[in-house]
């Protein structure tokens, strides 16, 4: 562990798992706490309740905002444990400054996605910090769900077992990385940032049965996969090809040498099904979103990794991404 | 007319059946073969294509590469990056510089540890952008670190060229800019002088493309000629990685030994004539540049012209900036692997005591070095 806390120990990939792992679950260890899923499943499995914090530059961004995308973050964490988002918290840290218009923009964001999930604000807390103290708005929701469908966990991934996408993935990351730098490269990337709930409901009410469920937010799908593959200890096998990114989002990645899999999503997410359901799920995907895919298996070539198969028959690993993900030189 | 889109420049060089027909290909033309080869993949960004896209795997046993020492921010020495800690921590100061840049350690600690000690650090895609940072901060002195081989120097040429049309006042440069060929001869003539046995074991080499875009190929000229060894010009998309080392095995199987160009839809024998004149105007020679890993190679790097005094970090702050040498950590083996008589598993701290998040040696700190290649993409073979 380095003294110091840097940007790398944000990223959602190895050094985050140490800083919380070395420091949180150290002190704050216990059952619930340390099966580290999306939410925690407490009151003997009747509800889930999940906790996010929100910083992000630029403020609006193409496809949102910072206020759906806390309303989506806390909704989402709940969903993927199969409950449907109930009760949100909504805390704000505001700099001096800030202009009220824009965050009531925020705020009419907020209530927009909350109706979108069918849940409501029923608590909150505003600070105002000096100038400079934070980056002029931060927001945490915590929220509580009703679990409608039991037994989704990252540990029960089996060999055999079919891994989907419920669409194409990298879109937050990379709008996000091209605003920020100012790339103005492509007019029609969007975030892919949505509430996952009513997709999730669409996957119970069919009858298929979920094995595991993540949406794929910091350090994108691959550290999902490889997150997966070291809790049910097996191996995912994703063939490369029918990973779905779009155009836009893999010339960013061209350009700035980033993979479409290490990019962030707020709305995307990955799901783990019996072989027997793949095509049942994949059909209840694409009713929402048509590029929805499934792209790989489970086995037990090599446990706990993640493998990429190329079109023309090599392998590699996909590991999880580490440091903060910065542009390539050349 | 229709607008090239971005994925005309990719999609059909990673085409799945054109790979395995020259993986075919190379496999029946390397039966002829009358020993195995190595080739050399100078660049970095080969090594990244090479090991990303699992050529190795695709190739028969007689055809061996040895990763190359093309990775700008790899052959950074420890002192240099001391320099830009040392800058980035001064108060009046915005350090920019491109992104790998800013997780290599030095010393001190990188630049990743100087901004969370409240250094103004700041990644540039393009550095013209440090004209935009200069005008929103008339205060503070832009100091911006360039690194790179002859594909990222005339970047840092225009800038300075604007610098100076425009009048900004607080653009200054720490110039880290390295050249290919000299490292490339210091490569086939190195010899460790205590155990005489470092011979080197290259018999090709694949040239980086995007290099000779901006110098052309003829500064390949010399290998065949007067070191005996092949050189083929080649792009970075899996289907030109396997194409130039096709041609790289005819020449051994027809005994032929040329420069030649696979990368022909851009690259020429002249180059960019009027990015060479701008590099020309404003960089020249120092005779001996430290690479980490490999030591001086005399040559091999450029500095600002002394006319430039004024906008040159290192004769500014030379007080300041430390100038003794130091040294990496004596388990590493990156100077063998940069020379090609070891592959990264052979470390014995590979993947334990160095890794991507805390590389000791040269060959782990950035994405395009062979050490952090193979521990990304693993060695499946």
């Amino acid at each position: 562990m380095t003294k110091t806390v840097t940007l790398a120990h944000g990223n959602g990939g190895e050094e985050n798992s140490e800083l919380i792992s070395k420091i949180f679950y150290k002190h704050f260890a216990n059952e619930i706490l340390q099966k580290s899923e999306d939410s925690a499943i407490i009151e003997q499995g009747r509800l889930a309740m999940s906790t996010d914090s929100f910083t992000v530059s630029p403020l609006f961004f193409s496809g949102g905002d910072i206020g759906k995308l806390a309303i989506c973050g806390t909704c989402n964490d709940l969903a993927m444990m199969g409950a449907k988002p109930k009760y949100l918290t909504c805390s704000v840290i505001i700099e001096e400054g800030f202009e009220t218009r824009e965050l009531e923009k925020i705020v009419r964001s907020m209530k927009k996605e909350l109706a979108i999930n069918g849940a409501i604000v029923v608590s909150g807390d505003t600070k105002v910090v000096p100038k400079g103290a934070v980056d002029k708005l931060f927001i945490n929701t915590t929220g509580i769900g009703e679990v409608a469908y039991q037994g989704i966990s990252s540990h029960h991934l089996q060999e055999g077992m079919r891994i989907l996408v419920s669409r194409d993935v990298g879109s937050h990351g990379a709008t996000i990385f091209s605003a920020r730098e100012g790339i103005a490269l492509e007019s029609d990337l969007q975030t892919d940032c949505a509430s996952l709930y009513p997709e999730v409901k669409a996957l119970i009410d069919s009858g298929i049965e979920i094995i595991a469920l993540r949406d794929a937010t910091r350090g994108g799908v691959s550290a999902v996969l490889n997150e997966w593959a070291n809790a049910s200890s097996v191996c995912i096998e994703i063939e490369e090809e029918r990973i779905p990114v779009q155009e836009s989002v893999q010339g960013i990645c061209e350009m700035l040498g980033f993979e479409a899999m290490d990019l962030a999503n707020e709305g995307t997410f990955v799901l783990a099904v019996p072989k027997c359901d793949e095509v049942r799920a994949l059909e209840v995907l694409k009713q929402t979103h048509q590029s929805a895919e499934s792209i790989g298996r489970v086995s037990m070539v090599y446990e706990g990794k993640v493998v990429l198969k190329s079109s023309w028959g090599t392998k590699r690993f996909l590991d999880l991404p580490t440091g903060e993900l910065l542009p390539r030189i050349c | 007319m229709k607008a090239l889109e971005l994925k005309n420049l990719y999609d059909d060089f990673r085409d799945g059946k054109t790979i395995q027909a020259y993986a075919k290909r190379i496999a029946a033309d390397a039966k002829k073969l009358k020993r195995p080869i190595n080739i050399m993949e100078v660049c970095g960004g080969h090594t990244h294509t090479i090991m990303k896209f699992g050529l190795p795997q695709l190739l028969p046993e007689t055809i061996n590469f040895i990763h190359g020492p093309g990775c700008p921010v790899c052959i950074m020495p420890k002192e240099r990056i001391d320099h830009a800690y040392l800058l980035a921590m001064q108060p009046e100061v915005i350090l920019v510089t491109l992104g790998d840049m800013i997780k290599v350690p030095g010393s001190r600690g990188s630049l990743q540890d100087a901004r969370a000690k409240g250094a103004d650090v700041r990644f540039v895609y393009s550095p013209m952008e440090c004209i935009a940072i200069a005008q929103a901060h008339p205060d503070k002195k832009i100091i911006f670190f360039a690194i790179g081989f002859e594909t990222t120097t005339p970047m840092s040429a225009v800038l300075i060229d604007q610098v100076i049309a425009l009048n900004i006042p607080n653009i200054l440069f720490h110039i880290n800019h390295v050249t290919v060929p000299e490292v490339m001869v210091e490569l086939i003539d190195s010899r460790d002088v205590h155990v005489d046995s470092y011979n080197n074991q290259i018999d090709a080499f694949l040239g980086p493309s995007h290099v000779s875009v901006i110098s052309g190929s003829k500064i390949y000229e010399k290998f065949p000629k007067a070191y005996g060894r092949p050189v083929v010009v080649t792009g970075f998309e899996p289907v030109d990685a396997m194409e130039g080392i096709s041609m790289i095995v005819k020449q051994f199987i027809e005994e032929r030994c040329e420069l030649e160009i696979q990368y022909k839809r851009v690259v020429s024998y002249e180059g960019n004539l009027k990015a060479q004149a701008l590099i020309e105007k404003y960089f020249e020679k120092v005779s001996l540049f430290r690479w980490r890993g490999l030591g001086n190679v005399p040559d091999s790097g450029l500095k600002l012209r002394e006319a430039f005094d004024a906008y040159n970090a290192e004769v500014i702050y030379r007080d300041i900036l430390p100038i003794a040498q130091i040294e990496d950590h004596q388990l590493c083996i990156c100077g063998d692997i940069l020379r090609g008589i070891a592959k990264p598993p052979e470390c014995t701290i590979f993947g334990t005591a160095c890794r991507p998040n805390s590389p000791v040696g040269s060959c782990m700190v950035s994405s395009e070095g062979a050490c952090s290649a193979y521990y990304k993409y693993g060695n499946l073979l």
